[in-house]
């Protein structure tokens, strides 16, 4: 796609969908928000990253193995945090430990996951749309 | 260290191949991958064993995750009963790791089997973790887990042949089905009783007398299980799953994932509905399940006479054995549910030999293993077929194999509560199903019509699992005291629950 218009108001919206996405991803105490939310108004910032120029493009910004790492790397975190909770003496997913009060500990322990939601959901949705974009319709696939 | 790990054991045999199956994904080394995860099913293993010992201590061992107390929050239960199952995935999962090493890297692309290893720890960890909970909905959670990793294992397959697409896709449609009619019924549980634990369910299904709800709910929950675990009309997504998975895909799944589904149908009916066994009178259901098995028993045979393709011979012969498991449980009797947990072990153990003698002897051609191709394949493969006949007669039920065991407590238990038409029936079908076994045999060893020089070799590299598997089918033959205790302890315990 080869629009002046449309390249430009990209390159002014990508940081302010990513900024209400972090915003959606901390907001999820207390207000509607939360990871999945979150992840899903950041990939979308990348997905329009790759419509209006190109899946290339979005390539050399994303790429697939960073992409797949971080996927895993958030499903990990949210396990991990439990496990910390584990080791230090509480069953698992218990966040009381994590901090110095029983609130504080929740408070850290589901902002830990709920990133850790945000970050594999949004990495999902991005290499949903890399495997659909790359899939070559009435060819064979050679990849 | 030890008491921190024995307190947190219900919880780790879960999260051990879930977080691993995290680490192996990003892997580029499919060795290294291949190391991580028997070394993750290893521990599970470990930590199943343990778990065994606690549980013959304390009986019922129950954890609350996150520290909050059930109803609320949810709740691990490992007791008597669901240790047997938790220690057939456990175990399989471990020998089917350590087979799966050279069938993955011929059989998937090179780039993709790290990734392979990740879907099969999640599998595994979705398998245990469907056992250890008791919150209706965490079970959802966990069938969902083990089932679409399981599909994306299936439709790998594709690399030899493209109908694994297919095949896959069937599963997932009938698998998302099956799935989404049992969330139904646990929506309309949780709208009349307002809570998701089984021991609170348990409770509170009795005080509402004949609610519509609830019986429409018990009929969506067990009619979905039964799509899982393939009971006889619901089964058509299997031989196909099973026939163009990757090898060792099909012993795991073979070897675990209907067993599952088999013991949440019984822990449904038993631990969920159990204590109104009186208003929702469990005969209705216990005749229609005896009638479904019987056909099974009968349909899956015929089928597996007729099919010409091994693996799916097998998988056919899959339905007919749940189907023996299926009529154990709709006797209704502490012996007739202890024979099917007796089946539910040694089919395991029979069904992970023969799948994994079978794609062994497959290894060279790549072909699909058809019962001419494979012709007088036997005799250059002595050891595997050794294992590979061995399994197969136990599969008969020839005595000092595990088979005979299980078809002996099947027999004696349908006949203490049926009468003697029932053993008849079980004795025919096990008549019938010595015809396939003999057509494998004779293809494999003495029908020699085309044996071209071709390159095949025994592979030396699947000599431990598959002869431990073999060993463990002759050795539960012999003493057969460790499953057989445990079976009846296990039915005891499901039986008083509903008194």
């Amino acid at each position: 796609m080869d629009n002046l218009i449309l390249k430009v108001c990209t390159k002014v919206l990508f940081t302010p969908i990513i900024l209400f996405g972090l915003y959606v991803q901390f907001h999820g105490d207390f207000g509607p928000g939360g990871g999945f939310q979150a992840g899903v108004i950041v990939a979308a910032a990348f997905i329009l990253y790759a419509m209006v120029f190109s899946v290339e493009d979005c390539k050399v910004i994303m790429p697939p193995k960073l992409n797949f790492f971080l996927l895993a790397l958030g499903a990990f975190l949210y396990g991990f945090v439990g496990i910390i909770g584990l080791i230090l003496g509480d069953p698992y997913l218990s966040y009381d430990v994590l901090g110095s009060t029983k609130e504080a500990g929740q408070h850290i322990g589901i902002l830990l996951v709920e990133f850790g939601v945000g970050l594999t959901v949004c990495n999902v949705m991005i290499s949903l749309f890399y495997s659909f974009a790359n899939f070559n319709f009435g060819k064979k696939n050679n990849d | 260290m030890m008491s921190f790990i024995i307190k947190n054991l219900p919880i780790l045999i879960v999260i051990t191949p879930l977080m691993f199956s995290l680490i192996v994904a990003v892997l580029n080394n499919n060795r290294l991958a291949w190391a991580l995860s028997t070394f993750a099913t290893f521990l599970t293993m470990i930590f199943t064993i343990l778990l065994c010992f606690e549980v013959s201590y304390k009986s019922n061992i129950s954890y609350y995750l996150g520290n909050w107390p059930p109803p609320l929050g949810i709740e691990y239960v490992i007791d008597t009963i669901s240790i047997i199952p938790i220690m057939i995935v456990s175990v399989i999962g471990l020998i089917a790791t350590l087979f799966a090493h050279n069938f993955f890297t011929l059989e998937i692309d090179e780039k993709l089997v790290s990734k392979t290893y990740s879907l099969w720890l999640l599998t595994i960890a979705g398998l245990i973790g469907l056992i250890t909970t008791a919150d209706a909905f965490n079970l959802f959670v966990f069938l969902e887990i083990s089932s679409l990793s399981a599909v994306a294992l299936v439709a790998l397959g594709s690399k030899v042949d493209r109908k694994a697409l297919v095949a896959g896709y069937n599963y997932l449609i009938l698998g998302a089905v099956g799935a989404t009619f049992y969330v139904i019924g646990v929506g309309l549980l949780y709208g009349v009783t307002g809570t998701l634990n089984m021991g609170d369910l348990a409770q509170k299904i009795p005080a509402l007398g004949l609610n519509k709800s609830v019986i429409v709910a018990f009929a969506f929950m067990m009619l979905g299980i039964m799509v899982k675990a393939a009971v006889f009309p619901l089964h058509i997504w299997l031989p196909n799953a099973y026939a163009y998975a990757p090898s060792p895909v099909s012993v795991l799944l073979a070897a675990t994932a209907t067993k599952v589904s088999i013991y949440i149908l019984v822990r449904i009916s038993y631990t969920i509905f159990g204590s109104s066994y009186e208003i929702y009178s469990f005969e209705s259901l216990r005749y229609i399940l005896l009638y479904l098995a019987i056909l099974a028993m009968f349909a899956g045979t015929i089928m597996a006479i007729f099919e010409k393709d091994v693996k799916k011979l097998l998988a056919h012969s899959s339905i007919a054995q749940i189907g023996y498991i299926i009529l154990g449980i709709s006797l209704a009797t502490s012996s007739g549910i202890a024979s099917s947990f007796i089946h539910l072990i040694n089919h395991a153990l029979i069904k992970a030999g023969l799948f994994m003698s079978v794609v062994a002897m497959g290894y060279y051609t790549l072909k699909r293993i058809d019962v001419n191709t494979i012709a007088g394949i036997g005799r250059r493969l002595p050891i595997t077929f050794f294992a590979f006949v061995i399994c197969a007669l136990s599969l008969a039920g020839l005595p000092l194999t595990v088979g005979f065991i299980s078809k002996l407590y099947l027999i004696k238990a349908a006949y203490m509560s049926e009468g003697i038409w029932l053993p008849f029936l079980i004795l025919v079908s096990s008549a019938l199903s010595l015809i396939y076994i003999w057509k494998l045999i004779e293809g494999l060893w003495y029908n020699q019509k085309n044996s071209k020089p071709e390159k095949i070799k025994e592979l030396p590299e699947i000599y431990i699992p598959l002869l431990f598997i073999t060993f463990l089918n002759i050795y539960f033959g012999i003493d057969a005291g460790l499953i057989i205790d445990n079976s009846f302890i296990a039915s005891d315990a499901l039986i008083s629950g509903i008194k």
